[in-house]
């Protein structure tokens, strides 16, 4: 498949401010049957193996909560995990995440509806405003936690740069993720 | 559940089918036949009035008429309804009002058309049925303006509770034989202590609805509340953890297309001519249309719509707007204060003679400050879903002035009003956007022309390029000072004027001769309130001028606005309490700086400062304390987080805000070009809430915002000796 920049709009500009695509979005072309693990399950989806993973989710999957925001991974709104690494799947295409394993924020709590640990953080530091950006900021948050399980704030920062909110719930998120930190997790050595 | 979906759309927070509920219109004449199917669920169900209703199961349910956008409105105007009904916090239940023609405030009406108009029954008929008739027939169902708490909670949510409860009461003691005195409400019961008779409030809603409306009930004295002023958890944040929250982007319809739009980029143009042939060919694309002013492409899916109008070429139209940059915008600005030389524009405000006290002045000190445009570059691109067949149309979005929404979508599908149905959602982010129906129109027109449902996004280049701006403004000032450094003159000319009409006054400091005037500069670009609108260029200006004031008198900044407000106790408190808590006056490190500023707007009272340290490439603001007096305050976490949501959004604008014009189109797209402001530069943030007059309330959605940019620019003056004259501050070098 061609490779080719995203849109119109985006050429001549200078690169995205620090976050570089991770794969670069192919055009458009033929109908094919995707196999996807998605939150646990095995979907079967008829779709364009280039489009965004963002859009097959929503649209194809009917899972609306991941958001676009900006298209370009620039924002973090559409933050999900493959194979739990914290992608931007507005610039993911599903070719790249077929044969594995997608969570959304659909995905976190447990089969009971036991929210995540991460989650009840989010309620009980009132974190959300308007809302739209937070599955993406839990998402990464959540990977931050799975892979640090006690972060320094410098630590936290560069995780969540990625992620904007133009509510500006930042120290709230700051302190959700210590907070979750807590629960989640013994105590390690700081890294 | 009858044509009114707003109950699935939401989800969380409505109260569960099925119960008895007893209903009264409580205010008379209310139509109460025409409003019940839209809220209630089916014949078991009535309405007590048009803002709360009580259910089998003693489940009280506050009918909001403003929509939630993260203020958490929904929240504190329940509070504010279930304290004055005694109500049960754990057994309220929110519900948003529908685009209906009978939930346009009133009290919002009044407050914009009539503010200092007293009026003491609530609903005295002849007022208050004048000033709906004006406010319907402005379209006001409006969430903005940082009006819902002090307007519609204060005036409208307290009273329908506390009616409720007096006819709660009045039919129990008509039930019991005795005297109402004798009875008490509490946790949504109704109890008679003397007989030890304890009942919930669903014993006696059927019974209360016989009851005749109080025309006056009797509000709580602030020693009284129970709920209001308890920083109760918002009601919609567990669905904005779980990925339930349904936002206007999410509707879902069956059969539903989508379509991406791109209008020309020099606003105002239309589209003479394109060449689609790749467009056409491309998977999943079902209809290409030009529809004059916009391009849409039609697809199986948005990628697909999106990435076939990216290949499309579109020739448009020549405009006046053509050919002026950014430079030739403020050369405009220039020209016309030139000419209004010092007596010309308009006239704002006048006391004293200006030109003698400024004549007369021992010291004189004059500024130039411009602020750039911006966008409002919301979390949630502008889009809309909107089906049009068969003489009905259906519209689902998030936006501010959901009757404005609805009315908008008729005149597009060309139906009456009682023909559309408007479904609001969640907004991801309004901040002055949602409240045009441009994108409302847009999906309606694309919904005609396709006979089919279809869900309209624009992508984050067409949110960038085509927002309602705030606009960019010049302003400039002379001030004099006395021999022993008070302010005596302040003389303000500056370009535009939008909302509210007190943004340039300064009717809080003691200036004995003032003078403040506005010139009009005519513009292609569409401007928009954008989160407290003239207040965010106003507030930059006027708290940079009062500094350099007091740099000119050899005081502080403190010191010389203590000076401004020293016949005013409640605002100095404010002042005081902010530099309190940032130890002003302490010694910082080298390359480090505090600065002071002071914006009294939308009601309520903020005093910030700000500190910033210097050292690094580029300026970085470590610290942001906060003194504020919202009257009262009915949400202290919801209140908190208002300030330190207006403080990232102003900052933002601040360090880079900046949308740029060039051959009349805006050159910014995306957030690589128009940056947000990230975790890695978020200040700590200390907020101090004051009640300082519980009978008059402010906002909060909009306040915390004004201070922010001159705080920020006064402490780096304090820091580097370097004056910021023109936003943003990442213009600027500071080596």
């Amino acid at each position: 498949m061609q490779v080719r920049p995203l849109n119109q709009s985006a050429l001549g500009l200078r690169p995205p401010f620090r976050y570089k695509l991770q794969i670069a979005i192919q055009t458009p072309g033929d109908i094919s049957m995707i196999k996807l693990n998605v939150n646990g399950q095995t979907r079967e989806v008829d779709a364009d193996p280039a489009t965004p993973v963002l859009w097959v989710i929503r649209e194809n999957l009917n899972m609306p909560g991941t958001k676009f925001g900006c298209g370009i991974a620039q924002c973090g709104a559409c933050t999900v995990h493959l194979d739990g690494e914290p992608v931007r799947s507005c610039s993911t295409p599903l070719s790249a995440a077929e044969g594995k394993t997608i969570t959304t924020i659909e995905g976190l709590a447990s089969e009971d509806g036991a929210l995540h640990n991460v989650q009840q953080a989010w309620i009980e530091a009132q974190v959300p405003q308007c809302g739209y950006c937070q599955s993406g900021q839990i998402m990464s948050a959540v990977a931050l936690l799975e892979k640090n399980p006690r972060p320094t704030d410098a630590q936290i920062d560069e995780a969540m740069a990625g992620n904007v909110c133009r509510c500006g719930m930042y120290g709230r998120i700051r302190k959700a993720i210590k907070a979750a930190a807590d629960i989640d997790q013994p105590a390690k050595v700081e890294a | 559940m009858g044509k009114w979906s707003r109950r699935a759309f939401i989800g969380a927070g409505v109260a569960a089918g099925g119960a008895l509920i007893v209903g009264v219109a409580v205010r008379q004449g209310n139509p109460i036949d025409e409003l019940g199917p839209l809220l209630t669920n089916g014949e078991n169900e009535q309405l007590l009035n048009a803002w709360v209703k009580v259910d089998t199961d003693n489940v009280v349910t506050a009918v909001i008429p403003h929509v939630e956008m993260g203020q958490g409105v929904y929240t504190a105007l329940a509070q504010m309804l279930a304290d004055e009904m005694d109500a049960d916090w754990n057994k309220v239940r929110i519900l948003e009002a529908p685009a209906d023609m009978q939930y346009v405030s009133d009290s919002i009406a009044r407050d914009f058309l009539a503010p200092d108009l007293q009026v003491p029954a609530w609903f005295e008929p002849t007022v208050a049925g004048g000033i709906l008739e004006l406010a319907q027939a402005m379209g006001l169902q409006f969430t903005g303006g940082s009006y819902s708490v002090r307007a519609t909670g204060q005036r409208a949510m307290r009273t329908a509770g506390a009616a409720a409860r007096e006819m709660l009461v009045a039919a129990a003691a008509s039930e019991w034989q005795v005297p109402e005195s004798e009875i008490a409400t509490a946790d949504s019961m109704i109890i008679h202590a003397k007989s030890g008779k304890s009942v919930p409030f669903a014993a006696f809603a059927h019974a209360a609805a016989e009851q005749s409306l109080p025309a006056k009930p009797k509000l709580k004295s602030p020693d009284n509340y129970k709920i209001m002023g308890q920083p109760m958890a918002r009601h919609d944040i567990p669905a904005k953890v779980d990925g339930s929250a349904i936002f206007g982007i999410d509707a879902d319809v069956p059969g539903m297309k989508y379509a991406a739009v791109k209008a020309p980029p020099v606003i105002g143009a239309t589209v003479e001519s394109m060449d689609a042939t790749t467009a056409k060919t491309m998977p999943g694309v079902l209809q290409i249309l030009n529809m004059g002013d916009f391009v849409a492409v039609v697809a199986d899916g948005y990628w697909q719509a999106q990435q076939a109008l990216n290949t499309i070429n579109a020739q448009y139209s020549k405009t006046e707007g053509d050919d002026l940059d950014l430079d030739a915008i403020f050369a405009r600005y220039a020209t016309s204060l030139d000419e209004a030389g010092e007596d010309g524009g308009d006239m704002q405000t006048e006391a004293g003679d200006v030109a003698k006290s400024f004549a007369g002045a021992a010291t004189k000190v004059e500024a130039e400050y411009k602020v750039p445009f911006l966008a409002h570059a919301t979390m949630e691109p502008m889009n809309c879903t909107a089906w049009v067949r068969d003489g009905k149309c259906d519209v689902w979005s998030g936006h501010q002035a959901p009757v404005n929404a609805r009315q908008a979508a008729a005149d597009a599908a060309g139906l009456p009003f009682e023909d559309v149905t408007y479904h609001n959602a969640y907004l991801g982010g309004g901040f002055g956007r949602r409240s045009d129906s441009d994108a409302i129109i847009m999906a309606t027109r694309i919904a005609k022309a396709t006979g089919y449902p279809v869900k309209m996004i624009w992508s984050r280049e067409e949110d960038t390029a085509q927002d309602h701006y705030r606009p960019s403004a010049t302003s400039r000032f002379r001030g004099g000072l006395d021999k022993d450094g008070r302010a005596v003159s302040w003389d303000n000319i500056h370009t535009h004027l939008f909302d509210p009409a007190d943004a340039p006054t300064v009717p809080y400091y003691n200036i004995a001769s003032h003078k403040i005037r506005k010139v009009d500069v005519p513009m292609h670009l569409r401007f928009g309130p954008w989160r407290s609108v003239d207040h965010s260029q106003h507030g930059f200006f006027i708290e940079s001028f009062v500094d350099e004031m007091a740099d000119a008198a050899g005081k502080d900044g403190y010191a010389f606005r203590r000076e401004l407000l020293a016949e005013s106790p409640r605002y100095l408190k404010v002042l005081d309490t902010a530099a309190k808590m940032s130890g002003w006056g302490s010694a910082l490190p080298e390359k480090q700086g505090r600065g002071i500023a002071f914006v009294p707007s939308f009601g309520s009272i903020v005093a910030q400062v700000a500190e910033v340290d210097m050292s690094g490439p580029k300026p970085k603001v470590t610290k942001v304390y906060v003194a504020a007096d919202p009257g009262f305050v009915v949400n202290p976490d919801g209140f908190t987080a208002q300030m330190e949501s207006g403080i990232v959004y102003g900052l933002t604008a601040a360090l880079y805000g900046d949308i740029t014009i060039k051959d009349g189109a805006v050159q910014q797209s995306n957030f690589h070009d128009y940056p947000m402001l990230r975790i890695d530069e978020m200040p700590e943030v200390e907020v101090a809430l004051i009640n300082g007059d519980h009978e008059r309330l402010g906002g909060g959605g909009e306040p915390g915002l004004p201070p922010i940019a001159p705080a920020v620019a006064n402490a780096i003056f304090a820091a580097t000796g370097k004056r910021v004259r023109e936003l943003p501050i990442a213009k600027h070098d500071f080596a």
